[in-house]
Formats: C-alpha cells, sequence, structure tokens
C-alpha cells in the first residue's frame, strides 16, 4: 500500500538484513575482544574481555537458533570466567601483579600454537560448499526437548524420523558417566576445602593466623578479602 | 505483529523488524526504569512506616508520591567523582554491566501468554543464566574504584552469588519436571485453572521449595539480611562507596529491576504465572482456556496478575530488609551450603518421588496428571516443529531476533 512512500528508504535499505547485521555484529565483537585478551596485562581486563568474547559467541549461538547451546555458553562460559575474575582480583589487589609480563619464548610458543590453530579453522571453514542462515533449509526447531530426551535415552528425532518400532538407546552411558564422573569430583573438592578441625578451629582463627604469618597464601588472602579483613 | 504491520500495513519488511524490537526494548526498558521509581518510593514509605515515621510526605502532593523522580532530577545534577587511582575504563562500564544483565534477563520473561520480548526454547535456563551475570558489574566496580571498602563489598558479593547459584538452580528446576519444559511459556499455561493448580500447592514438597527459592533469590540479588556487599555499618557503602551521580542510580535500577525480574519468576515458576486464583474469564466464558486463543484484553489482565504477583514479593522483599538483621558472612554461608542447599536436594528428590507415585496427587483429579503433561510435552514439541515449518515458507531472516506476540 505505502511501498511508494517508502521507495527511497526500501532502496537505501534493501541492503540492510539485520541477520547479517548482527552476526557481523557479533563476530566483530567476539574477534576484537579475544585480540585485546592477548594485548592487554592486567588481568582483570583480560577476563573481561573475555567475557565479552564470550558473550558474543553466544549471541551468534542464539543467532543460529541453537538457544540451548547460547544459554549453556552463557552459564558454563561467561560464569566460569567471572570465577577467573574472583582470583585475577584478589591476585593484583594486594601483590605487584597488576602488569603481566609475558616471556619472549611464551610468545613464540603462543603464536606457533595459535597459527596452527587458526590454519586448521580457516580451512575447515573454506571447505564448506555454501553457507546457510537459519530459514534456509536449516532446522530452526527446538532444540532442548529432543537433547534432553536424547540425553536420558530415547532419540526422539530418530522415532519421528524413521517410525522405530524400538528406538535406539541414546546418550543415557554417557550421561552416567559423566554425572558420576561431576559427583566424584564435587566429593573432592568438598573433602580439600573441609575444615581441618585440629588446626583451624573457627573462621575468625583462620583470619588471624593468615594475618600473622610472614607471606600471604592466595588462598589466606582471600580468607580475608571474603570475611571483612582484620580489624 | 511484525508479520501484522507487513502484510497489513505494508510496511516493507525491515523497518517493521526495527519497529517492533524497538517497541519491545522501550516496554522493556520501561518495566525496569518505571518499576525502580515506583519501588523506591515503596521501600521508603514501608522502611518509614515500620521504624514509626512517616516517610516522604510533600513532593507531588499527598504521599510525597513523586519523591524518586525529585531524587533522579538530584542525580542527574550531582557531579560525577572518580577516584584518582580508579582504572578509568572499568569505573566507567561497570554500571552498565550490571544494568545491561538486568536488561537482558528481562527479554526472555514471558508478562503474559505470549507477551514476551523473545519466547525461549530454553527460557529459565536464559534468565538465570543472565541474572547470575550482574555480579560482573559489582566486581568490577570494585576492583576500579581502587577502595578497600569497595573491594571487600565486591568479593562478599562475588562469594555469594557464586554459592547461592547451586541452590537457586536446583530449586528452578523442580517446577521445569512438573511442566515438563524450560520455556517459561509452557510452564506459566499448565498451571492455569483454579489456584491448586499452581505448582506451589502441587504437594508439600513444592510448598517448602518456593520458599527455600525465594531466600535463595532474596541472596541473589543482595537484599537485606543478604546485603553484605553494601553493609553500611562495616563498608561505609560496599562496591558503591566511590560512586556518585547517575552511575550510582544505574546500580540502583539494576538492583530493583533484579528485584523485579527474581520475583516474577517466583510467580511464573510457583505462583501461576499470570492465571488468577479463580480462572474467571473461564466461568464466564469468555474463553475456553486455551490461551492461545484468548483476546487481547485477557492478555493484559494478565499482564496486571503477573505485575501485581511479582509487585507482592518485591514489597515483602522491603518488609524483610527492614525487619532482619544483617547475617554475618559465615552465617550467610551456612545458610547457603548447610540449610538451603541440602533442603533443596532432598525436595528435589522428593518431588520427583512423589511424581512417580502420586502423579495425580492424594485426591484422585485435584490436579494434573503427569501423563497427561507428558503427552502434552510430546505432542507439544511436534506442533512447535510444524509451526516452525510453516514459519520456514514466509523467511524474514531477523524473526528470531526479537518477536513481541504473534
Amino acid at each position: 500500500m505505502n511501498h511508494e512512500a517508502f521507495g527511497l528508504s526500501a532502496n537505501l535499505f534493501a541492503f540492510l538484513d539485520w541477520h547479517e547485521f548482527f552476526f557481523l555484529l557479533f563476530a566483530g565483537v567476539a574477534c576484537v575482544a579475544a585480540v585485546m585478551v592477548v594485548l592487554s596485562d592486567n588481568v582483570v581486563r583480560m577476563a573481561l574481555h573475555l567475557v565479552l568474547s564470550l558473550g558474543a559467541t553466544a549471541g551468534l549461538f542464539f543467532l543460529a537458533g541453537a538457544e540451548f547451546v547460547g544459554a549453556m555458553q552463557l552459564m558454563i562460559y561467561v560464569g566460569g570466567t567471572l570465577v577467573l575474575l574472583v582470583f585475577g582480583v584478589m591476585l593484583t589487589a594486594q601483590t605487584q601483579l597488576v602488569a603481566l609480563r609475558t616471556p619472549a619464548g611464551d610468545r613464540v610458543i603462543a603464536g606457533i600454537l595459535a597459527a596452527a590453530l587458526l590454519a586448521v579453522l580457516v580451512q575447515a571453514a573454506f571447505s564448506i560448499e555454501s553457507w546457510q542462515k537459519p530459514g534456509q533449509g536449516v532446522a530452526t526447531a527446538p532444540t532442548a526437548t529432543p537433547l534432553g530426551m536424547a540425553l536420558v535415552g530415547v532419540r526422539v528425532d530418530q522415532v519421528a524420523e524413521e517410525n522405530l518400532v524400538r528406538p535406539k538407546g541414546g546418550y543415557l552411558l554417557p550421561f552416567e558417566i559423566v554425572s558420576v564422573h561431576l559427583l566424584v569430583v564435587l566429593v573432592g573438592a568438598a573433602y580439600l576445602a573441609r575444615a581441618k578441625r585440629r588446626r583451624v578451629p573457627r573462621s575468625v582463627d583462620l583470619v588471624a593466623s593468615a594475618d600473622s604469618t610472614k607471606p600471604r597464601s592466595p588462598v589466606a588472602a582471600s580468607s580475608t578479602l571474603v570475611a571483612g579483613g582484620p580489624k | 505483529m511484525a508479520e501484522f504491520l507487513i502484510e497489513t500495513i505494508g510496511l516493507p519488511s525491515w523497518l517493521s523488524w526495527t519497529a517492533i524490537a524497538g517497541l519491545s526494548a522501550f516496554l522493556i526498558l520501561n518495566v525496569i526504569a518505571g518499576g525502580a521509581l515506583v519501588f523506591i518510593w515503596a521501600e521508603r514509605k514501608i522502611a518509614a512506616r515500620i521504624q514509626d515515621r512517616l516517610g516522604p510526605t510533600r513532593t507531588g502532593g499527598r504521599f510525597g508520591w513523586l519523591q524518586s523522580l525529585a531524587d533522579g532530577i538530584k542525580l542527574l545534577a550531582k557531579e560525577d567523582l572518580m577516584p584518582d587511582g580508579a582504572d578509568a575504563l572499568l569505573f566507567r562500564i561497570a554500571p552498565y554491566v550490571s544494568f545491561c544483565a538486568s536488561f537482558c534477563a528481562f527479554i526472555a520473561l514471558p508478562f503474559a501468554f505470549d507477551v514476551v520480548g523473545q519466547r525461549l526454547n530454553v527460557g529459565v535456563f536464559f534468565v538465570v543464566a543472565v541474572l547470575g551475570l550482574e555480579v560482573f558489574g559489582v566486581i568490577l566496580a570494585g576492583y576500579a574504584s581502587a577502595s578497600k571498602w569497595s573491594l571487600f563489598g565486591a568479593m562478599r558479593e562475588a562469594a555469594q552469588v557464586v554459592s547461592y547459584e547451586v541452590p537457586l538452580g536446583m530449586c528452578v528446576v523442580v517446577p521445569v519436571m512438573l511442566a515438563g519444559s524450560m520455556d517459561l511459556v509452557t510452564i506459566g499455561e499448565k498451571q492455569a485453572g483454579w489456584a491448586s493448580n499452581w505448582f506451589i500447592f502441587h504437594d508439600p514438597f513444592t510448598f517448602i521449595i518456593f520458599w527455600v527459592y525465594y531466600t535463595c533469590a532474596l541472596a541473589s540479588v543482595n537484599r537485606a539480611p543478604f546485603d553484605l556487599a553494601e553493609a553500611e555499618s562495616e563498608l561505609v557503602a560496599g562496591f558503591h562507596t566511590e560512586y556518585s551521580g547517575l552511575r550510582w542510580s544505574f546500580f540502583f535500577m539494576a538492583e530493583y529491576g533484579s528485584m523485579f525480574l527474581v520475583s516474577a519468576l517466583a510467580a511464573i515458576l510457583f505462583l501461576g504465572a499470570w492465571n488468577g486464583p479463580v480462572p474467571v474469564s473461564q466461568l464466564l466464558g469468555l474463553s475456553d482456556g486455551m490461551a492461545a486463543d484468548a483476546p487481547y484484553a485477557l492478555r493484559l489482565l494478565g499482564c496486571i496478575n503477573l505485575f501485581l504477583k511479582a509487585t507482592a514479593g518485591v514489597l515483602v522483599m522491603m518488609w524483610i530488609r527492614w525487619t532482619l538483621p544483617r547475617l554475618r558472612i559465615d552465617q550467610v554461608m551456612t545458610t547457603c551450603l548447610k540449610y538451603c542447599t541440602p533442603i533443596a536436594a532432598a525436595m528435589f528428590a522428593g518431588v520427583m518421588l512423589w511424581q512417580l507415585f502420586l502423579p495425580g496427587g492424594l485426591v484422585a483429579g485435584s490436579f494434573q496428571n503427569a501423563a497427561g503433561v507428558r503427552e502434552g510435552w510430546l505432542e507439544q514439541s511436534n506442533n512447535q516443529e510444524s509451526v516452525n515449518e510453516d514459519a520456514l515458507s514466509d523467511i524474514v531472516p531477523s524473526r528470531r531476533i526479537v518477536e513481541v506476540s504473534r
């Protein structure tokens, strides 16, 4: 109806494709932030740039319609960097680690590794014949439910596709192995972190003893920070 | 809605999508900012009444209802200070990091059936994940301020938020298990009907786990009695000691935004979402209980319903804040690790067994039965696939980015 009224702007914006715009935006942010991680010498700034880069990657996942993977990226990677940030703050708050200097040998090794990885990735990226957007033949169906069903042993997607009477077992065994593994890790962490009853009866004493010793270990410093420091 | 603009009015598609995206961003921003204005005023009035004072009475005539607006103008005019030793870049962006996290979580939060910025298949997961990112701003602020009070406050908050995410996640999983979906809209729809359908009344375990969730939510948004990050008696003002003016107010908008967000999430997960305690529209014959066909006026009523429930949650938070004394850090950790986490785990197992052995509830027919839920789940995923196949025919690449409603 009003196509003429918008004709000029439509011509101007004919190239404006929001999907490509956001793809370029997220990809650009991810790359620039990743480079900034390497270039900055402050641990906290590095962590911030890492968060930006990983967050932009999550944005790419959402853009591709992989909502579950995107939320996972936010929860695990970006949330995990949070702990990294906490340790960065703890380390740089009181010692001379504010500015990190990388030895030249490390730079060379890192450069070789990065170049090798880049070569593999570039080769993989250009070996794909044609890239497709979501909605152009790539399925954009919800991914969480089939994933969850597959993890507990029912491949819903295969039931729908092949009309199998007895669907193939999904990923129940790997899922169980990973769960038990994580449980063992948690128990181990709790065992390592538990208070040693004979040496440190109360957390207040822990702080006091941390103050009296000459060199501060990061752990002692952290407990001082959390508990509010010596009075 | 964008389809409506394209097909009926004939706007070009890029313009429609931009307009709809802008509109929903504008609405969400107003929920946060307007909510902060109202809640700050309410907080002052409630604090005053609990302490046997009057609170603001003059600004704007009666009740001092324009007080927060006056405060906002004062904050705008305040000098923006930055300490000498501060890390300038991090100090400047920290408030916006907090605010952005709060804002992003609202994108996936439905206010009524399909009245949602972007309906996500993994809505609960997304909201909880993004909510945990708000602490980034606080840590950056504490670090960049170059002040020991800020640093102490930020470290306390980090320790607190990281540990409370564990029981919070466990509590959130229970409604997901009952509804058989991580989609917040589906979870809300499963509780339609009488109040006995609400997940909090599903069985004794969910009743207990709701209160565990509320406690953890209180801790994860740093409200008293868990507000160690800004303990004014020992840390001056905690992480925002060095902030003033507009940057400071961004922290507060983020805080009130998250308070509203966790209360709204509690309402959606446990308190029947946008469904009232009595299915009035169904009894009057205005709708047949299928929300997808309900007229827009009913959805608006659903919005009001959810806002009322979430506001009630926020008011209870204020009531708690001005009633209970602040906990010590070791008491905060004890509450999390020795009480919240084991209780949440036990209740989770309890709900699981209840679903296994008493899926229909104690009285037959009084609750939804689990088989129906499971069938609905599979059926629904098939429906969604077919809907998506329909959507493939009219390819609009940006349809995934923002969609207000269908």
